[in-house]
């Protein structure tokens, strides 16, 4: 890693720490109180950035897989890698807010019958495959084209199923964004946006810094394989 | 449970997903980079 690389990633951290506090200030102190939800309506600002950034991720995933394919350039594989680990983890905080708000709104912890917690759920579950199917593979090469050819084809169902959800009729999840439902107030909205920007800002932090510690590690691995007399870091 | 207290539970798990991440990721970086170092250092013993 270049000096240059350090000072980008410390400027990248603190604007993310910095963005994130500045978002929570305005959920807790600027933006109103719903005037159906009440103060759990606050979930959503921390909730759908979360699912947004989670989705996005696993379509930028089949995107880098893509770049991997075509050019057989082995980075493009560790981008998609840590972006799809990363989703995840996000996608989880997105299960457990999910779950907080609909407990706190409707009584329960999970409705099976709301297909947008459902479909949530089988994408997620579906990346959870990811991991275990990777590295069943040994063969370095082959892990990485059929790790691909897995985040081109679930990354493709991911819009797929958004949309799916979106035409169902029967649905009592909310909408906050879209054309028949969730016209926030300017306040609720500029909330929003701060939320969504400071969520995208840490995503891209994280992702910068998880890459970070696998070339840090994928260092490590080839000075263990070099004879000695040749390591270098 | 009151309403603010699911609030409160919900941006709790946020917090503690990032401090989790964050401190998972440092620690592999730091043994990451101990180990490196280490090598180095036998390396350079090595070659005196």
């Amino acid at each position: 890693m270049t000096d240059g690389d350090r000072r980008r990633l410390v400027h990248l951290s603190l604007a993310s720490g910095v963005a994130v506090a500045a978002a929570l200030m305005l959920v807790f102190f600027y933006a109103p109180r719903d005037a159906d939800q009440g103060v759990i309506q606050k979930i959503f600002y921390i909730h759908v950035p979360m699912a947004i950034v989670a989705l996005g991720g696993f379509i930028a995933a089949a995107a880098l897989a893509v770049q991997y394919l075509r050019t057989g350039d082995r980075r493009w594989d560790v981008r998609s890698y840590v972006t799809i680990h990363l989703s995840l983890v996000v996608a989880v905080v997105v299960l457990m807010t999910g779950s907080i708000w609909a407990r706190a709104s409707w009584g329960h912890w999970w409705v099976w019958n709301e297909p947008t917690l459902v479909s949530f759920l089988i994408m997620f579950l579906l990346y959870c495959t990811y991991q275990p199917m990777r590295f069943a593979i040994e063969d370095a090469e082959r892990q990485a084209r059929y790790a691909s050819v897995f985040a081109i084809l679930a990354g493709a169902f991911v819009p797929l199923n958004f949309l799916a959800v979106r035409l169902a009729q029967a649905y009592t999840h909310p909408r906050v964004l879209g054309p028949t439902g969730g016209s926030m107030p300017g306040a609720m909205r500029l909330t929003f946006a701060a939320c969504l920007g400071a969520v995208v800002l840490l995503y891209v932090t994280l992702w910068s810094l998880e890459l970070t510690a696998k070339d840090a590690a994928a260092r490590l691995r080839r000075a263990r394989r070099q004879p000695p007399g040749l390591v270098t870091s | 449970m009151q309403a603010g207290s699911y609030v409160a539970a919900a941006y709790l798990v946020f917090v503690a997903a990032v401090v989790a991440y964050l401190t998972i990721l440092g620690m592999r970086l730091s043994r990451t980079h101990r180990e490196l170092r280490m090598l180095e250092h036998h390396e350079d013993d090595r070659r005196r």
